[in-house]
């Protein structure tokens, strides 16, 4: 039961996505029957579901809500804004139910239970009146195509199904089991009974009097066909014959069944299930002897008649070539599999280490020298590396989803600031590490809301400075460099350059005689001095919790960058690497530790001679590049050879050269991360484990350009020192 | 003899049956033949289809005719699903492919 309802909280989270992406689509396009249709199916498969993992405060509310829902499909009332509101409002309110119903919700009860109350008080006003008790949707039919019977034959399993009084009110609906069925097999006949129905002063419509007999002609087996009811097994009364059973056997069923015998074994005739001349013969048997030993006669007539009973060969060759068609047409089905994340977390984890001891392994045939063994390594390591990105790549996922998630918060914004904002998305199918997605999602409404509320001017402002009075707000993102960005853009007013800095003075974050660039200007809004509610209002640009997002890009190794022009709007852009886990290395050496840069950083190696030592650039072909030295960044004690290597490596945009004692080549570096206390560590992003099982440090390139362009800055805001 | 003819718009399905029983006993009870116009009738389930089984066999009963003289496409869909078509013994519009 535990496992079934993980699956109904996931599958439900799936369905009321779509159910809202869907809501959000209708309001645009109010009459598309597509649309309606969807989000009908979408709240009827949630409330299904809901009811077979017996979540009742889940399907009593998703009931309600498809009564509104249906009403609404069938035009008896209107998409209005309010409905569209109130219909999106109940899917935050089932996704609580949902979430309280795996004891995840953050709500407690009383306020869950208020909660449902008042929107079950608006979502009647839709209903019609007296439309409060249960009652049954009709399911849009699955698209069932029947299997053409090859053969005319006797291969058929006869169904006896009595169905209970309250399955419609479920929702259930036996034509929907029945319609099922034919995607097990070929319903051949099928006969409807419904003769426990009362008198009419009696019969309840919504109760459920209806049984059938059905001859099905399918190659799948008893538990298969049993499935089909799995729903409504304890509801009903389920009688599966196998093809070709005794006449006794149908004989049984006819008494146990609540009919009279005489109708239904007409039946039983009509569906092909018995000969006349069998039926006959069997109640002749029947009404023969005293009642006592009905049964046992009937059987032993049974046994005679099967004597007799011969089944075809062709018959079996016919079942066979079913068998076939059914199971490829399972095996379509079976495209997607389910796995639990710590299963794949437990793979990747198995993969680093196969990753280090190939290293291992590869390492120590080169100190061998033997040739045979290190072709045999470098094909191992080859293959490491294509399990390595195959199992990488299974934990990655488009960013679509993520960002199809701000529409509606768009809209909901929009509606409260009384703004009008397009939402333009770009890049969704960009693909990222499933980890990554998770943790992106807060930072990223953080910005977009940021836009919304600040960024974007109001529409009367807008047109005022001549603008479209409709302001948009665009998500795109893209692969670069072994990274990913997400820029968020809008086309607002833009930062406020003075204010931002008379702020940053004021609150004593810079220094009121310093000359700041722009860029260094708007990246004051990431200063935690700068981030407190009350300055939102005062401050025309970004405020609230800005540095929270930076530190959450951090923690992932992301960066974040603004560019803004007055007037004109802002670009926030989000870099991210692919995984946490795994990174391509290049492998240096500085007083003899080795240190590792991450390989998408860099673009080349250059030497550098002795002249050049002492000075913090260097030239590159005609083009001056600050250098970062190893040795003097991380105090290293001992002499600097004569010859020292540069790596030009790029970041953001940004290239400098890092200068190291000697280069050590390539290498896979499994990411393990520092400790807390190494937390305010700059320039280290993580360690990694060496084949040789010696530890490295793995450089974050972007705090080193930093570091060494802050250092920089200083120099050149007080020239006395540098030549001092 | 009072022929009496009825047409239906309505949804013949849970949500409707509870409203629609006690107008279709009405309506038998008013004539002696009873047809039914059931070409409005956009969507039925089982629900609606049983009470159709209903009022034929309590028209049947008290000696009375009910003919479903027009189908809607969803309501001959289900009868001749459910093989009830010789059972209520009404004449079928075979669609023309």
């Amino acid at each position: 039961m535990d496992e079934l309802k993980q699956v109904f909280v996931q599958e439900s989270g799936e369905q009321l996505d779509a159910l809202e992406a869907l809501l959000l689509e209708l309001e645009n396009r109010p009459d598309d029957e597509t649309t309606l249709n969807g989000i009908f199916r979408a709240a009827h498969t949630i409330k299904g579901a809901a009811g077979m993992v017996e979540a009742a405060a889940v399907e009593a509310f998703a009931h309600v809500v498809e009564n509104v829902l249906d009403r609404l499909r069938n035009h008896e009332i209107e998409v209005t804004t309010e409905l569209a509101a109130l219909m999106l409002a109940c899917t935050d309110q089932l996704r609580v139910l949902v979430a309280a119903e795996a004891g995840a919700a953050d709500k407690d009860e009383a306020q869950i239970a208020a909660d449902s109350a008042r929107l079950l008080e608006r979502l009647n006003a839709y209903g019609p009146a007296g439309q409060h008790a249960a009652g049954s949707p009709r399911v849009v039919e699955p698209d069932v195509q029947r299997i053409p019977s090859p053969q005319a034959g006797h291969n058929c399993w006869h169904l006896s199904v009595r169905f209970g009084p309250d399955v419609l009110r479920q929702g259930m609906d036996p034509e929907n089991f029945l319609r099922f069925l034919e995607t097990v097999g070929n319903i051949r006949h099928l006969e409807t009974l419904a003769d426990s129905m009362p008198a009419a002063e009696v019969m309840d419509p919504e109760l459920c009097y209806l049984g059938f007999e059905i001859a099905l002609e399918s190659a799948a087996d008893k538990q298969a066909i049993e499935d089909v009811f799995a729903f409504v097994r304890d509801e009903c009364q389920l009688a599966i014959l196998p093809p070709n059973s005794k006449v006794g056997d149908y004989l049984e069923l006819i008494e146990s069944l609540p009919e009279d015998s005489l109708r239904l074994g007409e039946i039983l005739v009509r569906v092909g299930a018995l000969t006349a001349d069998e039926l006959a013969e069997g109640l002749r048997a029947q009404s023969g002897p005293a009642a006592g030993e009905m049964a046992q006669e009937a059987r032993q007539i049974g046994e005679i008649l099967v004597a007799q009973h011969v089944v075809q060969p062709e018959l079996v060759a016919a079942a066979v070539a079913k068998q076939t068609q059914v199971s490829e047409k399972k095996a379509h089905d079976a495209k997607l599999i389910r796995v639990p994340a710590d299963k794949l977390d437990h793979l990747i984890n198995l993969v680093g280490e196969l990753v280090i001891a190939g290293a291992a392994t590869s390492l120590l045939s080169h100190s061998r020298r033997d040739g045979e063994l290190i072709e045999s390594a470098s094909l191992l390591t080859r293959l490491v590396e294509e399990i390595r990105d195959a199992s990488l790549q299974l934990r990655t996922v488009q960013i679509g989803e993520t960002f199809n998630r701000f529409q509606r918060l768009v809209r909901d914004a929009c509606k409260d600031l009384g703004k009008d904002v397009e939402l333009l998305i770009s890049g969704g199918e960009t693909e990222l590490d499933k980890s990554i997605v998770e943790k992106i999602g807060d930072p990223l409404m953080h910005l977009v809301r940021n836009s919304l509320d600040h960024g974007i001017e109001a529409p009367a402002v807008r047109e005022a400075a001549g603008k479209n009075p409709r302001g948009s707000l665009s998500l795109n993102a893209f692969h670069d460099a072994g990274n990913i960005v997400i820029e968020v853009t809008d086309d607002g007013a833009g930062l406020n350059r003075d204010r931002i800095l008379a702020k940053a003075i004021e609150r004593g974050l810079v220094d009121a005689e310093a000359h700041l660039s722009d860029r260094e200007v708007y990246d004051l809004i990431f200063a935690p001095g700068l981030s407190t509610a009350e300055q939102v209002t005062n401050l025309s640009g970004r405020g609230v919790g800005m540095d929270v997002v930076r530190r959450n890009l951090q923690a992932l190794r992301g960066t974040i960058n603004v560019d803004s022009q007055p007037g004109r709007g802002t670009r926030l852009t989000l870099r991210l690497p692919l995984t946490l886990a795994i990174i391509d290395g290049f492998l240096v050496v500085s007083a003899n530790r080795s240190y590792v840069i991450p390989l998408d950083a860099v673009v080349e190696c250059i030497e550098r001679p002795v002249a050049e030592h002492d000075r913090n650039y260097f030239n590159l072909r005609g083009q001056v590049l600050p250098a970062v030295c190893l040795r003097e960044s991380f105090n290293l004690p001992g002499e600097r050879p004569t010859r020292e290597s540069v790596v030009v490596v790029q970041y953001a945009g940004q290239r400098a050269g890092i200068v190291v004692d000697r280069l050590a080549g390539e290498l896979q570096a499994v990411i393990k991360p520092l400790g807390a206390i190494f937390r305010h560590l700059q320039g280290i992003g993580g360690s990694t484990i060496l084949g040789s099982g010696e530890v490295a440090l793995i450089l974050d390139i972007s705090a080193l350009i930093k570091i060494s362009g802050q250092a920089e800055q200083r120099l050149l805001a007080r020239p006395e020192q540098r030549s001092a | 003899m009072n022929v009496i003819r009825k047409a239906f718009h309505e949804d013949f399905t849970i949500y409707r049956v509870a409203e629609l029983k006690p107008l279709l006993l009405d309506t038998v009870a008013e004539g002696e033949r009873i047809e039914l116009d059931l070409s409005g009738v956009e969507h039925m389930d089982s629900a609606g289809c049983q009470l159709l089984m209903l009022v034929k066999r309590e028209a049947s009963v008290a000696g009375k005719t009910l003919a479903i003289v027009a189908h809607s496409p969803a309501v001959q869909s289900l009868i001749e699903f459910y093989n009830l078509a010789a059972w209520f013994g009404d004449p079928l519009v075979v669609a023309a492919q």
